[in-house]
């Protein structure tokens, strides 16, 4: 994967998303929405060091996760928007999306209820010795939960292919890790658990492709499940399309010196030190620019869901 | 002199009632994941931590079977402590600390220990949360003995409940509704109490008996006065409790209607909706002139779209609808209808609705 195509998938999600954001406050996409602007980078390293087969779960915070993996811009925002087309013909919305062509197999939002689905997916590439990595994405704050850590256990008793994504933001909605960890490096106890160990700084999405490769590398040649802490940030409100900041559960300047090291105009800039990067670079924009015009445009052209189909998606 | 009439909201009410327990009692803790935080679980612990300290009032990890195992030993060891989930949802993850400690821990060692624990879980309806955020699950913990499980409609109700759930030395499942959560409510400032094992007859009337439950009273309050105008009288009865269900005002009500509607804002089958058709069916099934009637959710969960929560959530004119119906009255439908229009769209509260209660 080169850096530029790196960053393409970088810049596309993060005009995504602010594009969603945009258009949130118009009240037609009524379901809660948490973007991941400022944490492109970890979802972009992670998914360029897979496979199509390979699959991918995420949690509340997934459109970063769907995108990088290939997952349907068109279906995503329909979800968003609660239209028939969308990727669970409006059942999910924001929260609950899924792609299973593109290898992404589901985000749902109860905190850390996809990562044992994760292991199973896992333990069954393994059982029928299919060739296949599973990645799971999650929080600092979702590395409370217990069964994150029971999920962990099995893997590594097992030997499963799993690579386990904690990106650490430091906040859990308005609640700072210090209020909710001791301090100690979340994956020192993924350590012992007994899971091979990587971290890189999240801002940086070279430094995460390449933990995500030797990752993955070892994971198929039946390598112990690896956690990889990727430091990030988010740069919106937990929930919503907004700016947060004023209400003070941020120390002052700690966003700013996060937004000066974007990992996407980092690399712009990099990029554009030679004119034909330059041209690139301006190249990529227009294009995706028009591509979510586009998909906003075919998303909203979807037909309404009937609720009368519902009862048909209760049962197999 | 009289004392003014004051109106606050059910969260200002719950928070009031939140910061005189602690008030009362140093025994009092209150813990819960957003508790300390900007949004203070929508304003309803706002500034308590400033006030009490942090000592007493707590953010927690995103443990919340844990938490609730923790707060099971505080609360056997001499705390009393009031949990919150902001979504029931969450609350499953701590099924086992709930159902097979909280509830258990008096009764299997024989009346030993006691378990002082409130636990506020909170509904809602609409706006796209979905299958995993909007469940409506009381009749899961109503299922279990040993747990007190609430739904009070009003804010005069929360804060006389929640008090009594707090001085009660059992653990209590306290459900809150979002959507009642911003409905300004008389409540008297004083420390008062509540019982958590009586329903309330919010609106009498001779024709049929319409037992609520949380919101849905909110709509069946509305859908009897639209059918008052056609001459039919509801009688509205707020639940209010779940564990114990106080059936006995129930019957009663239902001794002189005869008629029995049940409004919950849970899923119809295995419901307590049906618990309350059985309560009545055995012990006066001859004052029944006509079958009961539930209305409920459709049993299936929660979708986010707009599009197909249309329809999903029965309000007052479905209520006003059915009762009529079931009455065999015809009231020509414009007229219901022209009534109870709704001038917000049908997934937000009716924000012109004022109580009273
Ligand atoms: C079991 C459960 N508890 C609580 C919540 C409410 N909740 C949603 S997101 C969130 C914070 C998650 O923090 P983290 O894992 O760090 O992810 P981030 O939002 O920072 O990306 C919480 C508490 C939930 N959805 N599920
Ligand atoms: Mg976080």
């Amino acid at each position: 994967m080169t850096t530029f195509s790196l960053f393409r998938s970088m810049l596309r999600i993060r005009r995504i998303e602010e594009a969603i954001a945009e258009r949130y406050g118009a009240q037609e996409m009524r379901c809660p929405v948490h973007l991941s602007i400022g944490q492109e980078a970890v979802a972009v390293g992670v998914c360029a060091a897979l496979q199509p087969q390979d699959g991918v779960f995420g949690g509340h915070r997934a459109h970063a996760h769907y995108l990088a993996k290939g997952g349907d811009l068109t279906a995503m925002l329909a979800e968003i928007y609660g239209l028939e087309n969308g990727c669970c013909r409006g059942v999910g919305g924001s929260m609950h999306i899924i792609d299973l062509a593109a290898g992404f197999l589901g985000a749902v939002p109860i905190v850390g209820a996809t990562i044992p689905l994760a292991v199973g997916a896992a333990w069954a590439a393994k059982l029928r010795n299919e060739d296949k990595v599973i990645v799971v994405f999650f929080g600092d704050g979702t590395f409370e939960e217990g069964v994150v850590h029971e999920s962990i256990n099995f893997a590594v008793l097992h030997r499963l292919p799993v690579l386990f994504v904690c990106e650490n933001n430091l906040y859990a909605c308005y609640t700072r890790l210090s209020e909710r960890q001791p301090d100690r490096p979340i994956h020192a106890i993924a350590a012992a658990h007994g899971c091979r160990i990587f971290t890189a700084e999240g801002d940086d999405v070279e430094a995460v492709h390449a933990a995500s490769r030797m990752a993955v590398a070892d994971l198929r040649a039946g390598g112990a499940p690896v956690f990889l802490e990727c430091s990030t940030y988010r740069w919106r409100e937990h929930c919503g399309p907004n700016q947060d900041d004023h209400l003070g559960y941020r120390p002052s300047g700690e966003l700013a010196k996060w937004e000066s090291t974007c990992p996407v105009s980092r690399l712009a800039s990099t990029l554009s030190s030679s004119p034909e990067g330059a041209r690139l670079v301006a190249a990529a924009e227009a294009e995706i620019a028009g591509e979510i015009a586009s998909a906003f445009a075919a998303a909203l052209a979807s037909p309404v869901p009937q609720p009368a189909d519902l009862p048909g998606y209760l049962y197999a | 002199m009289p004392e003014i009439e004051r109106r606050i909201t059910q969260a200002e009410a719950i928070r009031e009632a939140l910061a005189q327990a602690m008030e009362e009692d140093e025994r009092v803790i209150v813990i819960g994941e957003g508790v300390p935080d900007p949004k203070g679980i929508f304003g309803t612990t706002t500034g308590l931590q400033q006030r009490f300290g942090k000592a007493r009032v707590f953010d927690s990890p995103l443990s919340e079977n844990g938490i609730t195992g923790i707060c099971v030993g505080a609360a056997i060891s001499g705390m009393r402590p009031v949990m919150v989930h902001q979504r029931i949802d969450f609350a499953l993850l701590a099924m086992d600390q709930i159902v097979n400690n909280a509830a258990k821990w008096h009764y299997m060692f024989a009346g030993q220990v006691k378990v002082p624990l409130v636990i506020r879980v909170i509904i809602g309806r609409g706006w796209g949360p979905g299958p995993q955020h909007a469940q409506s699950l009381q009749a899961l913990f109503a299922h279990i003995p040993g747990l007190k499980v609430v739904m009070p409609t009003s804010g005069y109700d929360a804060k006389g409940m929640l008090l009594a759930a707090i001085r009660d030395d059992n653990p209590v499942i306290f459900i809150e509704h979002r959507w009642l959560q911003d409905i300004a409510d008389h409540v008297p400032e004083a420390p008062y109490i509540v019982p958590l094992d009586q329903a309330l007859i919010c609106r009498p009337g001779q024709h049929v008996t319409l037992a609520a439950f949380s919101y849905m009273t909110v709509e069946a309050r509305l859908a009897a006065e639209a059918l008052a105008e056609h001459g039919i009288e509801v009688e509205v009865v707020d639940a209010r409790s779940v564990r114990p269900l106080d059936m006995s005002t129930i019957v009663e009500s239902v001794r002189r209607t005869g008629t029995l509607i049940v409004a919950d804002t849970a899923w119809k089958t295995g419901g307590i909706a049906g618990e309350v058709i059985a309560g009545v069916a055995e012990t006066a099934f001859s004052a029944l002139k006509r079958p009961p009637l539930r209305i409920c959710l459709p049993d299936i969960p929660a979708p986010t779209s707009p599009h197909l929560t249309r329809g999903y959530y029965p309000d007052a004119l479905y209520l006003a609808r059915a009762i009529a119906a079931h009455l065999g009255r015809s009231i020509p439908d414009a007229e219901l209808a022209d009534r109870l229009f709704r001038t917000t769209p049908h997934d937000v509260p009716q924000r012109e609705f004022r109580g009273p209660f």
